[in-house]
């Protein structure tokens, strides 16, 4: 019973929602929203619930147990706590927007823009010619490099066309030959949810 | 002749209709510009139930088309319309249309292709299980990444640090997700077998939990439920950057042996990947999403590619059903690649059969 509640649920609701998409009645429309949207909200609440526990716990072990960097552990924790009591205090006033614009979103675009160097690391690595895809992808990556700027216009006016084609061309014959594997992989693993033939995701085989 | 010349005409052939596919509550209305007219302005007026014609818009010159929403299903309009030309003058009201009544529908038409394309599929995919079920053999190509996740595993044990398994930035509604969470279960059950212990940071609530009943069988299966560690799968948090700061801090401080990332990722992809790689650890990546595969390909030692990760629950588990959905993938992709071929073709030759057949409305 364990498993054939959820398993029924899926098939259940599997089906349900697949015909939803093909019938635009306001029934259909409701269904969707009292069924997916309020259900998983609430769903969601409560399980961000467990997700703070985990959170509380997880960190609250590496500092009692002064593991490596239990001090981040602890910063974790009071930034967490604090910004929890200046939420409910001011019920999300300036202070409580303040923490968003000042700390967390600098902090945020810190680490997004660490990125560009983690592109030049991997480029580097990526771009060594050791084998014919190595250098092929070399080859291309300097065309379309040149290509995306004035100096490469500057060096032959038709560059750009070039990068164009390649872009428009090659690289979205792949790109939509991977697309279209993808799609059908989605829909096989979802009905093989539906029909209860995957049942890993259940802790089950 | 004098008369044509001091009065514009009327916009002509005013039409509507209940607006297909829809749930209701609209009425599509259409209209041609009468022969000569340069015209600046349309006016729309409605009328409900034989009742006064009420004004419900002005439509600049070049629209010929009006979807009028908000309608009560089942009672009757009729509209009508006139111009207001390029030197301000205003026609007579057209003719007015047929009635028509709003009403909602139980079936996308347009999207009768797709139904019909689904309904072949899951065809397809209960043919191949049950043959599969009867114990027919079938080959399925090898998948270097899915073949080294045993060797990342023992790697792992052989140098007595644990595993890192990031299920990515999805949710539990992304399909990615739930293919990481197949893919966890043998590498859980592989990791509890060697004693190696096995970190799942989670972005989500949701697939915490799923992940932590995942882990915790898995460890039941192997034998061993004392090793299993509920503070190994935990929440970090739900921001993208702080999660992959949060990961970064992870390996350099516990330096797993093996980093798996597996799932849905955005711009943290590189992130994660390359301080992966800056620790020396065993990446294997896997995700559908085709913006972040070149940077996995780039700093990971393997790469599961798109449908690669859709299938590695079969490909591990080997189990004839999973593998029997397999195949019915593969002629799915057979069967477009035909369709594409001939769309091609006939699309050169002005035949547009199957470009339309594809096209939703």
């Amino acid at each position: 019973m364990r498993r054939t509640g959820p398993l029924v649920v899926a098939f259940i609701m599997g089906f349900a929602m697949i015909f939803q998409y093909f019938i635009p009645h306001p029934l259909s429309q409701k269904f969707y929203e009292i069924m997916v949207q309020q259900w998983l909200i609430i769903i969601s609440i409560f399980l961000y619930l467990f997700g703070l526990r985990s959170f509380t716990l997880y960190h609250y072990h590496k500092v009692r147990r002064k593991k490596e960097g239990w001090y981040f552990s602890l910063i974790a924790l009071l930034a967490a706590l604090i910004t929890v009591i200046i939420g409910f205090g001011t019920r999300r006033g300036p202070l409580f927007d303040k923490i968003y614009d000042y700390i967390l979103a600098p902090l945020q675009a810190t680490m997004f823009s660490l990125l560009a160097f983690f592109i030049a690391s991997a480029a580097y690595r990526a771009f060594r010619a050791r084998n014919l895809e190595a250098t092929l992808l070399l080859v291309t990556a300097t065309i379309v490099m040149l290509g995306r700027v004035p100096f490469g216009a500057f060096m032959w006016h038709k560059l750009p066309d070039v990068v164009e084609w390649i872009l428009k061309y090659p690289n979205m014959a792949a790109q939509r030959g991977i697309l279209i594997g993808v799609g059908l992989g989605m829909i096989a693993t979802s009905m093989k949810i539906i029909l209860g033939i995957e049942r890993s995701y259940l802790g089950g085989e | 002749m004098l008369l044509y010349l001091l009065f514009v005409s009327p916009p002509v052939n005013v039409h509507a209709y209940d607006t297909p596919d829809d749930a209701g509550g609209s009425i599509t209305v259409e209209w041609s510009p009468p022969p000569g007219v340069e015209v600046k302005f349309y006016e729309v007026y409605r009328s409900c139930e034989g009742g006064p014609y009420e004004f419900i818009g002005k439509f600049i010159g070049s629209l010929h088309s009006y979807v009028d929403k908000g309608l009560e299903d089942g009672k009757k309009y009729t509209y009508r319309i006139r111009l207001i030309d390029v030197n301000g003058d205003t026609s007579e009201f057209s003719m007015p249309s047929s009635p028509a009544v709003p009403s909602p529908q139980w079936f996308k038409k347009g999207k009768l292709n797709l139904f019909i394309a689904v309904v072949l599929y899951f065809g397809f995919l209960i043919f191949f299980v049950q043959s599969a079920k009867t114990g027919k053999r079938l080959f399925i190509r090898r998948i270097a990444g899915l073949d080294a996740l045993d060797e990342a595993v023992g790697r792992a044990t052989e140098m007595g640090r644990p595993i890192l398994y990031v299920p990515g930035l999805g949710t539990m509604g992304d399909v990615a997700t739930i293919a990481s969470v197949n893919i966890l279960k043998p590498v859980a059950k592989k990791a509890a077998e060697y004693e190696t212990p096995i970190i799942v940071p989670n972005r989500d609530p949701i697939v915490m939990t799923v992940a932590q009943q995942v882990v915790k069988e898995a460890y039941l299966e192997a034998g061993r439920p004392d090793a299993y560690r509920e503070d190994n799968v935990f929440y970090l948090t739900d921001s993208q950057f702080a999660y992959a700061a949060g990961v970064d801090g992870i390996m350099m401080r516990e330096r797993p042996a093996t980093n798996l990332f597996m799932g849905m990722f955005y711009a943290e992809s590189l992130i994660l990947a390359e301080t992966g790689n800056m620790t020396g650890a065993i990446q294997i990546a896997g995700t559908d999403a085709v913006a972040q595969l070149p940077f996995f390909i780039a700093a990971c030692d393997y790469t599961i590619i798109g449908e690669e990760l859709y299938a590695a629950s079969a490909y591990l588990s080997q189990d004839p059903k999973l593998v029997g959905s397999l195949k019915a993938q593969d002629l799915g992709k057979a069967i477009l690649m035909f369709l594409l071929l001939l769309g091609s073709i006939l699309s050169l030759c002005n035949i547009p059969l199957i470009l339309n057949f594809f096209r939703t409305l």
